[in-house]
């Protein structure tokens, strides 16, 4: 076991002129669970879309348990295998089952049997609370259940890391809780997780650390408490006074 | 000496369909190969494979088939090959089919949702697992109809493989034209063959579309 589940230094990202991420430094320990927000724009996806290289970094570093993401060689690969990622947009493969959707990665990757995969994906689907609906499509199923499935697929791969980006927000408000349910769950068994969100309910529940991020800049990072309760930056008070 | 148009000769232009057929079916197969290298090339990572794809679809979609037919057929000399009718006009015809097929399967990779591939990237899946098992099973559907579709102009354009002296249908119907002299009636019948070749599958191509129409608003 390393020590620090992520370790991210003077990170910068640009898209074309625009700077999206300027001189990040950002170190999470192993179960910590760290909520991201910030204006839209303000670079909080592209920060967790660099961890595991869904978007490429200009210069600095990413460490992902131990492992250098811009080292070359299969590191990219051996990361994204133990990085799970859950998408605003849920991204089911839609013409698969869900069982397929949860069996493939791992069947590819992880080279486990058909058998082993079958019982895994069967294992979250249980735990994610939709294990009737395997043999179903995508399609079939509302939004909150899609998400869940998502999630059940990510956990598939047993990743030590789980990013969600934006989890909840193209979610009926009625099926938000349900996800989040199934959020809460997994930060209480000790998975280390980057949420970004504007769930704030959510986040002093379960956030170990906020971060607040405006301009491609971490602005703010503190525990729950002194982050809502007393905020030090202008940006962070505007913004806390508009979501709440 | 002119020959009645009789039962013998009209066996003899319906019996060239084999030729038509065995040259499409060699075209479409061998565009088919050709046509998901140049739409993966197409939709790759790299600058310069984009480009290279790019080039050759432009170069096809650009040109007469008719030129395409007359340069492979004396180019085949030019390399130092035998003239062989058979051999220019099949790949001559997989050239073209490949250009038309990349381009119409580019697309279709293209409207499969980029966070489709971001999921299976996510997922640590390999750039060939993506593909096979998330990327191309999406676009095949979007892709049957057309492909389908440009198989019928493919039938069409193997006709003009007549002109480099290749024996199927239009040929056919060409030399027993010659001798019997009764164009109207000779171009006819080959024409209504045509016809029975290519409205089966133009209605198969627009009753799949409609088909995926309804399966997409599902």
């Amino acid at each position: 076991m390393t020590e620090h589940a992520i370790i991210m230094r003077a990170v910068n990202k640009y898209y074309g002129a625009f700077h999206a991420l300027t001189d990040i430094d950002l170190t999470v320990q192993p179960g910590e669970r760290i909520v991201i927000c910030g204006p839209s724009g303000s670079g909080k996806s592209t920060l967790i879309r660099t961890i595991n290289q869904l978007e490429a970094i200009e210069s600095g570093t990413i460490t992902v348990d131990g492992v250098e993401l811009t080292a070359g060689g299969d590191n990219v690969a051996k990361v994204r295998r133990d990085v799970g990622m859950v998408f605003q947009s849920f991204n089911l493969f839609p013409h698969m089952t869900v069982l397929e959707n949860c069996m493939l990665a791992p069947m590819k990757t992880r080279k486990v049997s058909r058998a082993e995969a079958k019982a895994t994906a069967q294992h979250y689907l249980e735990r994610v609370k939709i294990p009737e609906q395997a043999d179903k499509y995508p399609a079939q199923l509302s939004g909150g259940q899609q998400q869940r499935v998502a999630i059940a697929r990510a956990l598939c791969m047993k990743p030590r890391i789980m990013l969600f980006d934006e989890p909840t927000s193209a979610l009926d408000p009625e099926m938000v809780k349900e996800v989040l349910d199934t959020m809460i769950d997994l930060a209480r068994e000790g998975m280390t997780m980057l949420c970004v969100t504007h769930e704030m309910d959510f986040a002093r529940a379960v956030a170990d650390r906020v971060i607040f991020m405006n301009k491609g800049v971490i602005v703010e990072e503190n525990a729950p408490e002194a982050f809502f309760g007393n905020p030090t930056n202008d940006r962070l008070k505007n913004f806390l006074g508009q979501i709440a | 000496m002119i020959r009645e148009f009789t039962s013998a000769e009209l066996l003899f232009i319906v019996g060239a369909i084999r030729w038509t057929l065995i040259l499409s079916a060699i075209a479409f197969l061998g565009g088919a190969i050709g046509g998901l290298g140049i739409a993966l090339a197409r939709t790759s990572q790299g600058r310069a494979l984009r480009r290279v794809a790019a080039g050759f679809i432009q170069v096809f979609q650009g040109t007469p088939l008719l030129m395409q037919l007359f340069l492979v057929y004396f180019g085949l000399a030019v390399v130092g090959l035998p003239i062989n009718p058979l051999l220019a006009a099949a790949v001559a015809l997989t050239l073209h089919a490949s250009a038309y097929l990349g381009e119409i399967w580019r697309g279709a990779i293209q409207a499969v949702p980029q966070g489709q591939s971001e999921a299976a990237t996510a997922l640590a899946l390999s750039y060939s697992d993506r593909m096979r098992h998330v990327v191309l099973p999406q676009a095949m559907r979007l892709a049957v109809a057309p492909t389908v579709g440009f198989l019928v102009q493919l039938i069409k354009g193997t006709s003009l493989a007549s002109i480099i002296g290749f024996t199927e249908l239009t040929r056919a119907g060409q030399i027993i034209n010659n001798a019997t002299f009764k164009p109207f009636l000779v171009f006819g019948t080959v024409a209504a063959l045509y016809f029975m070749l290519c409205w089966p599958l133009s209605l198969l191509a627009r009753r799949m579309e409609t088909r995926m129409r309804r399966a997409i608003t599902r």
